[in-house]
């Protein structure tokens, strides 16, 4: 249960002569829920960029079972079994609800073009396969209502939860998750909380998480990494993480949102 | 918005869900117009035969545009130049090594959607207006090879030669009444190929690059090689519109009207048709084509009125009635006749309670 599934090592990144990543290290054991923290700039999104092979770091590697990811070609990370959102959500906005989770079944579909184009056999096998999985994930994900409405006219909160659905239809091992909680209200948020423990304890999903709730990320987490200016300043459990003085230190700025949840939580 | 079905109607599995023609009624209407349209040219052999052919092999080349420019969202300017491959390869397959019309056209295909691999190769390096740019030097690059290479099979200078008349099952299809049924029957097909690929895999990696690349990437499509099967689709259809176009005409070469001006037009049916839906180049090319005629009707009645400067009239009456036309659809429906269209559909089905 606590073997490592994903290894950060000395991960440094520079864009021109700007240092966005200095020599990150941390490790995300395997069945774990990994929060990355940190005030805004830190460097948060930038590391998930790395692991999902969007960004190549100058140094360092992070490696997934065999694999070395900052070196993987970026369309071979998903079919490793990862799987991410992003922060500024980027569905396919013309596409329907279905279609954007039939959409990541991509990987899991061995129908070559012709067979496509003549919709025979396989590919009329596949589709109907893969719509009965996609189905299950949006019932899962309480979207039945908006299954075939195009998700460039849904609103925000829905657009968050039909990306967090088509992050799980390509079946990930482990889902990097960048704000999936920001710009929700309280009942959204807590919607969300609950879909993600839940991924987490039936479908086993290592999750890594980047929230600015600290409600949330104490509540959830079972590790927490805080980054500041692109380096490390803290890690460990909620606890060790929120009184530690580097950290309490780090967010001064920010000074009376932590107190303010690390006093409830 | 689309999927709104008529009262009492539920889709007992995904399956259904899944089909085009979901219920008997759908298949018995299909099979009415398909019928219908096959003998639609007898009613007027004058204007209705040669105005449908025309329209056949346009679809056929919109349905190529479609998939890449309305699906995988690449803009093409070389359409035309597409067409003059495919045109020539079929006409030279006849000619030389007497093959049938049915290999010359799926041939043509063939051959034209190798050229196209070569110009969306670019599509490596560069995107948007760049990769446009490629298809533009398709568009100048593929009429100046025909004019100036292998005089003896492409015409040369001339710009032209002479396509001999298909024949199947023995019979020649030497008027634009028989022609259809070949026309027709082509386009029932790519209508089929095109759009099964807009309900399967395929499709949705297209749609995927157009909306969110970078998304479409980290989901594990590889975007040169889809994009690279988009731009041999396309063009694989121009071919096949350019062969039917030039049995048709019974002449391929520049003279024939190949060049940049096809291209855009081409691409601006697609839009006011819409960009990207099953219907689009059905809508489209019906509109512009049938607006084309009243054009050049009132080009010839305004000639008559200003008899001294009749000759500009008619020239030019066209291109600005089509700029004039464009201009208009981009204000008032910018996204297509085929989303007008569903529009309507779902209020009529939601009749009494819509107005
Ligand atoms: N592609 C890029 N080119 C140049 N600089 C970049 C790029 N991506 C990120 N940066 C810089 O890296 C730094 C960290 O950005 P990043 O988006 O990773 O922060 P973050 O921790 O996710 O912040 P937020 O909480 O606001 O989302 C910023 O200074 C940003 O300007
Ligand atoms: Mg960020």
């Amino acid at each position: 249960m606590t073997s490592v599934l994903l290894d950060v090592s000395n991960i440094s990144l520079s864009f021109g002569n700007n240092r966005v990543l200095h020599d990150i290290n941390f490790a995300v054991l395997e069945h774990s829920i990994h929060a990355i923290i940190g005030p805004n700039g830190a460097g948060k999104t930038s590391l998930l960029n790395c692991i999902s092979g969007f960004y190549r770091p100058q140094e360092g590697s992070i490696t997934f079972g065999e694999h070395d990811l900052t070196k993987t070609p970026t369309t071979q990370i998903a079919p490793l079994g990862i799987a991410r959102t992003f922060q500024n959500i980027a569905l396919y906005t013309g596409l329907n609800t279905v279609d954007n989770l039939m959409a990541a079944r991509h990987i899991h579909m061995k129908q070559n073009s012709i067979q496509s184009m003549l919709y025979w056999g396989r590919a009329k096998r596949e589709e109907i396969e893969n719509r009965r999985f996609v189905e299950e994930i949006i019932d899962f994900l309480e979207i039945t209502e908006i299954r075939e409405s195009i998700v460039g006219t849904l609103p925000y909160g829905l657009r968050k939860r039909i990306e967090l659905g088509r992050a799980l239809a390509l079946e990930p091992t482990v889902l990097l998750l960048d704000e999936p909680m920001a710009g929700m209200n309280a009942d959204e948020k807590e919607d969300m909380a609950r879909f993600v423990l839940d991924i987490h304890e039936r479908k086993g999903v290592t999750i890594v998480l980047i929230e600015h709730d600290m409600g949330v990320v104490m509540d959830i987490s079972d590790q927490v990494v805080v980054l500041d200016f692109g380096r490390k300043i803290g890690e460990g459990t909620p606890d060790e993480v929120k009184n530690d003085p580097g950290v309490i230190r780090a967010y001064l700025g920010e000074a009376h949102r932590v107190s303010e949840t690390v006093a409830d939580g | 918005m689309a999927s709104i079905k008529p009262a009492g109607e539920f889709n007992t599995a995904y399956e259904q869900d899944m089909r085009f023609l979901r219920n008997p009624r759908m298949i018995i209407l299909a099979i009415i117009a398909i019928a219908v349209t096959y003998y639609l040219p007898n009613l007027s052999p004058g204007y209705l035969g040669p105005t449908l052919n025309l329209l056949a092999y346009t679809i056929i080349a919109l349905q190529g545009l479609n998939i890449l420019t309305g699906l995988c969202g690449q803009i093409s300017l070389g359409q035309a130049a597409f067409m003059l491959v495919g045109a020539y390869a079929s006409a030279l397959l006849m000619i030389h090594i007497n093959w049938p019309i049915w290999l010359t056209i799926p041939a043509a295909g063939l051959v034209a959607g190798g050229v196209g691999l070569i110009f969306g190769l670019p599509s490596l390096r560069v995107k948007g207006f760049y990769l446009t740019m490629a298809t533009l030097a398709a568009q100048f690059i593929i009429p100046w090879l025909t004019r100036n290479i292998a005089p003896e099979y492409l015409g040369g200078t001339s710009g032209s030669i002479e396509v001999p008349v298909p024949v199947i099952f023995g019979v020649a299809l030497n008027d634009p009444v028989k022609f259809f049924y070949l026309s027709f029957t082509v386009l029932i097909i790519t209508t089929i190929l095109t759009n099964n690929v807009t309900r399967t895999k395929l499709g949705r990696a297209f749609v995927s690059i157009r909306d969110n690349d970078l998304a479409a990437e980290l989901l594990g499509v590889n975007l040169f090689s889809y994009k690279l099967r988009a731009f041999f689709i396309a063009a694989a259809l121009a071919g096949v519109a350019g062969a039917l176009k030039a049995h048709y005409q019974r002449g391929v070469g520049t003279e024939f009207g190949y060049g940049l001006g096809e291209s855009i037009i081409l691409l601006g049916m697609l839009v006011i048709g819409g960009l990207g839906t099953r219907l689009g180049p059905f809508f489209g090319a019906v509109t512009l084509i049938l607006l084309e005629d009243v054009a050049i009707e009132m080009g010839a009645r305004l000639a008559e009125i200003f008899p001294d400067q009749s000759a500009q009239l008619l020239t030019s009456f066209r291109p600005i009635f089509f700029g004039a036309v464009l201009i208009l659809f981009l204000i008032f429906e910018p996204r297509g006749l085929a989303h007008r269209w569903n529009l309507i559909k779902a209020a009529w089905r939601l009749r009494p309670f819509a107005r």
